[in-house]
């Protein structure tokens, strides 16, 4: 774990949290808004206020087990704790972050394995055709969970409304979509 | 007129209806909206979980695109695109080094002069002022306006409406005759991008959302936003197997009831897509 001085001035996760989104965990008076108002903080095993408390300590411990959290990755960005937090704390911001962190360091908890699953499939995808293609992304989910069984009633039924495309939308300049996957995933390692 | 359009995958495919919709709507208000050439997905939930460059790459290409075509005004009906243009938006006007990165990975130009207008802001601009004397057949119901997420928030940077009880498609659906109802969940999340990996979480959420508006006497549910429709619609099992009863509100695009309240054909509205039969 990092204990290093970023430019913040701040040690640790909370200073490159601050370096990389401006958001300032210092900020957090623990008022439990977020935690409050959050959709998905009875499925996490830190809730956002938690989360950010979390951070304010600069413990490589604590700041190594907030990468290694459930809670980041069953975040869905709904974007309901900045809207509601009194310090105006850009959480969503901060997760997003957290994440690339956590999947670049092979941190991802093992309970989130469906969830980074289908979006590296959407990710996938859209590297290929420029367009996302929801057979092949269905598809590329079950191979990469085996998950085989579940959702199958839905294509047939999905197909019947004329929801489902069976042929990929191709976009023209599919060499200038693989150009921004492969410069964007310089720093990236997934 | 003519004003540029950005449909995004879902309405090209499991959420055809509202590109139709949409187009029907347009078409009877003689708006051609032309669709920006050779455009890309803008990333959605999975870019900018996994990868922020690519999160605002691949979004500027798409506003580039519209630049370079010379559209200076772009309708983008899914509310999560339109988030992910927006916040791109604003990300690069306020960050030299990173608009030079994206403007590098793209190789397009990037002024950020194109203007992007959600459903409800298109509707507003050139729909409502001559909505009312348009209504052929007022869509007399009680409806629940569900707005969701991303077409609300972060008001930061988005700037529209409330975040906390909005009230633009309530007026609108007012002015199409219906009566819109005061409820508790038309900010609540649906579990958007978790429909696929994680089932049950939308079932518990979007099971909050139709549970409450079936309470307060709703019989249709009103949504701005494709992943919002297919989880209250498509996994209307795994509602109400949450809900532990069989719930048949039907859920609408802004752009169907209104289409309906115009005498529109119900075909051309795509309403015989929907999983959850459209009876009103």
């Amino acid at each position: 774990m990092s204990s290093d001085t970023h430019h913040s001035g701040i040690a640790g996760l909370g200073g490159e949290v601050l370096e990389h989104t401006e958001v300032k965990v210092s900020h957090c008076y623990q008022c439990g808004k977020c935690s409050a108002g959050c959709p998905l903080s009875e499925e996490m095993d830190y809730p956002p206020s938690v989360i950010m408390r979390m951070l304010q300590t600069g413990n490589p411990v604590l700041e190594d087990k907030v990468l290694r959290s459930f809670s980041i990755w069953v975040c869905l960005t709904c974007e309901m704790c900045f809207a509601r937090c009194p310090m105006s704390i850009d959480i969503p911001k901060m997760m997003d972050f957290l994440r690339e962190k956590s999947i670049n360091e092979k941190k991802a908890n093992p309970k989130a394995k469906e969830i980074v699953a289908f979006h590296k499939s959407f990710l996938d995808s859209i590297k290929f055709t420029g367009r996302l293609y929801e057979i092949g992304l269905f598809v590329d989910y079950k191979t990469r969970t085996l998950k085989i069984l579940e959702d199958l009633a839905l294509a047939p039924k999905m197909m019947k409304r004329g929801k489902l495309n069976i042929i990929p939308e191709l976009i023209k300049d599919r060499s200038g979509i693989a150009a921004i996957f492969r410069k964007s995933n310089k720093k990236n390692k997934n | 007129m003519t004003l540029g359009f950005y449909p995004g995958c879902s309405l090209k495919g499991s959420s055809r209806e509202y590109s139709e919709s949409v187009l029907a709507v347009s078409k009877a208000f003689d708006i051609n909206l032309e669709e920006i050439k050779d455009w890309n997905c803008c990333g959605a939930t999975a870019a900018h979980n996994m990868n922020k460059e690519l999160s605002l790459a691949l979004p500027a290409r798409i506003l580039s695109l519209a630049e370079k075509q010379g559209l200076t005004e772009i309708v983008v009906p899914c509310a999560a695109c339109y988030s992910r243009l927006t916040v791109t938006k604003h990300e690069l006007s306020k960050d030299a080094t990173l608009k030079a990165a994206v403007t590098e990975a793209n190789g397009l130009e990037y002024t950020g002069s194109v203007s992007v207008l959600n459903i409800v802001q298109f509707l507003d601009k050139y729909i409502t002022p001559n909505l009312e004397n348009r209504v052929v057949k007022p869509f007399d119901h009680k409806v629940a306006c569900y707005y969701g997420c991303l077409l609300v928030r972060p008001h930061e940077i988005l700037k529209f409406d409330r975040e906390e009880d909005p009230q633009s498609l309530d007026v609108l659906m007012l002015k199409a005759g219906a009566t819109p109802i005061d409820w508790a969940f038309k900010t609540e999340c649906c579990g958007a991008g978790l429909s696929v990996s994680r089932t049950s979480s939308v079932g518990r959420l979007s099971g909050k959302i139709i549970g409450d508006a079936k309470d307060r006497g709703a019989v249709a549910v009103i949504v701005a936003c494709p992943m919002c429709h297919s989880n209250l619609d498509m996994r209307r099992d795994a509602i109400n197997s949450y809900l532990g009863e069989k719930i048949d509100i039907p859920v609408l695009y802004i752009t169907q009831a209104i289409g309906l309240a115009l005498g529109l054909d119900r075909k051309a509205l795509g309403l015989q897509r929907h999983f959850v039969k459209v009876t009103v």
